[in-house]
């Protein structure tokens, strides 16, 4: 019991905690943009190394790190939302998904060029985990990650409900003629979108970069969990994107755990697999997600 | 003086026209409806307006101030409000944010103006914590329109605020346009319940196949047999 706790539950909630977030991102997007962005992974790995470059040669904390890092981050993702996503803004949906997957690409070799592909570590050493009850075992990393994923997730809402420009992103998201007839400039919720789904995706290339190391993969491997967290909660849904996160880090974790006998259930080496087959299901079964998202 | 004028405007979706030189105008203080067969054009002149369609020919004016074919949101800073016919509240929005989405371009606070709405349509004050997606047709109507009065605008465009509604929310709805002009708005409605819409209207033109068909007062409308035998179904 004390083993699930330690090895399956608690590592599963830290995972999900960085799907859940970087998912975010992807939801928000889809909603006001409309379409799947699939240069979020490599979002995410941009930021890490930001962060690992602001580690290693000024010596900043990367609890500090990150906040230059995003600066940066954003600043690059907005200069190619005009290059390459605003010309094409009319354009249907899937030249937009296809426009992202070549901007994917393009920033995945930018950054191979930059940093090498060599892995990097942002915290060096092993953490001694704070024992609890004799048993009960939490790396403080994982702590932090949880907690500070918690603030975010939180003011995130706060940010949707209480402010006006959250409240446009949500009305832009729902119905963009009507956003319009209403006077919302559909561009400075474009601009508000892209600045929130990045910090997101920083955020959580660092706790990956932390919680594993930094490498240029690093992102692209987490598409395939977020898009499944992202449409089990119902894509465009950012409620549903955080409790999406969560289950698909905990279904991965958990269904390696050696419920019957002494064997996992199924193989770690399938791990990633758990997130594929809730998004076939899903998408067979109720594609609009659980939250009631945008059917693709 | 009239305030939105519309001369010879052709113009519609891509390559396809469905207005072709159609004029319209409308003064301050006027109630003006449009009246005509479906697919006549009405709901795609009061885009045109909008900037929501392709316009080829022809001019929109504001006043003075030439607005055609101008971007969507300068038309709504200018002051002109818009209903559409459907999708016209953000459904996953509580009644009290689609509010403040009407007030989106004020700058300033917006609580007196928010407290006027809930006077005009009190149904709404009650529900302005309930998502309006989970409104009956005429409070999501109520809504539509309580957001458009928001911005306090100049002109309000109406596109058949009763389709769907049922006869207790019609009459309701036509005398809340009535109190609306009451308070010195012009309004300018696209209107299937063209019997009762002409006895709150001033002006009435009826349109054809994008084409100006008739126009003239709305008692001269009512009484014209042609058009009551062809348009004004039910209406003699």
């Amino acid at each position: 019991m004390i083993e699930f706790f330690n090895f399956y539950l608690i590592p599963g909630i830290v995972v999900g905690c960085i799907y859940a977030l970087a998912a975010l991102g992807i939801s928000l997007t889809f909603g006001i943009l409309r379409f799947a962005n699939f240069a979020h992974g490599d979002t995410m790995t941009l930021g890490a190394y930001f962060i690992w470059t602001f580690v290693a040669l000024v010596g900043m904390p990367p609890v500090v790190a990150w906040i230059p890092a995003a600066v940066l981050t954003i600043i690059i993702i907005l200069a190619c939302d005009r290059l390459f996503f605003k010309p094409l803004r009319q354009a249907p949906t899937v030249v937009l998904l296809i426009a992202s997957f070549g901007f994917m690409l393009m920033l995945r070799s930018a950054i191979q060029l930059i940093w090498g592909v060599a892995n990097r570590t942002l915290i060096p050493g092993i953490q001694q985990p704070w024992v609890f009850f004799d048993a009960i075992r939490i790396v403080p990393r994982h702590f932090w990650i949880v907690g500070a994923a918690i603030v975010l997730m939180v003011g995130l809402h706060l940010i949707l409900t209480r402010t006006k420009i959250g409240k446009a992103m949500r009305a832009t998201s729902d119905n963009p003629i009507l956003a319009r007839l209403s006077g919302i400039a559909t561009e400075r919720v474009v601009a508000a979108t892209w600045i929130i789904s990045t910090t997101l995706a920083v955020v959580a290339g660092l706790f990956l970069a932390i919680d594993t190391d930094v490498n240029t993969l690093m992102g692209y491997r987490m598409l395939l969990p977020i898009f499944a967290a992202a449409i089990l909660g119902g894509i465009g849904k950012p409620y549903g994107a955080m409790a999406g996160g969560l289950v698909i880090g905990l279904a991965e974790e958990l269904s390696v755990y050696h419920w019957l006998g002494d064997d996992p259930l199924i193989s770690p080496a399938y791990k990633g697999g758990v997130a594929f087959a809730v998004m076939v299901v899903m998408l067979i079964w109720r594609p609009a997600g659980l939250g009631k998202g945008r059917v693709f | 003086m009239s305030l939105l004028t519309i001369e010879t405007l052709s113009g519609g979706y891509g390559a396809t026209d469905i207005l072709h030189g159609v004029h319209l105008r409308l003064g301050a203080k006027e109630v003006v409806v449009i009246i005509g067969p479906n697919g006549a054009g009405k709901s795609t002149l009061m885009k045109a307006v909008f900037g929501l369609i392709d316009i080829r020919a022809g001019t929109i004016h504001l006043g003075k101030q030439d607005i055609t074919g101008m971007a969507t949101s300068r038309v709504v800073s200018r002051g002109i409000s818009y209903v559409p016919q459907n999708q016209n509240v953000f459904a996953t929005l509580t009644v009290e944010e689609n509010l403040e989405m009407g007030a989106y371009l004020e700058k300033d606070p917006i609580g007196e103006r928010l407290a006027r709405i809930y006077e005009l349509f009190p149904d709404l004050a009650e529900k302005r914590r309930a998502e309006a997606g989970t409104l009956s047709g005429g409070q999501r109507q109520m809504v539509a329109m309580g957001k458009a009065l928001m911005s306090n605008p100049q002109v309000l465009l109406l596109d058949e605020p009763t389709a769907g509604l049922s006869p207790k929310y019609q009459d309701q709805t036509f005398a809340i346009v009535r109190r609306i002009h009451d308070n010195g708005t012009p309004i300018l409605m696209v209107e299937q319940n063209a019997k009762q819409a002409l006895a709150i209207a001033d002006r009435a033109y009826v349109l054809v196949d994008g084409k100006n068909f008739a126009d003239g007062s709305a008692r001269e409308i009512r009484e014209n047999r042609d058009i009551a035998k062809s348009f004004l179904a039910g209406a003699a």
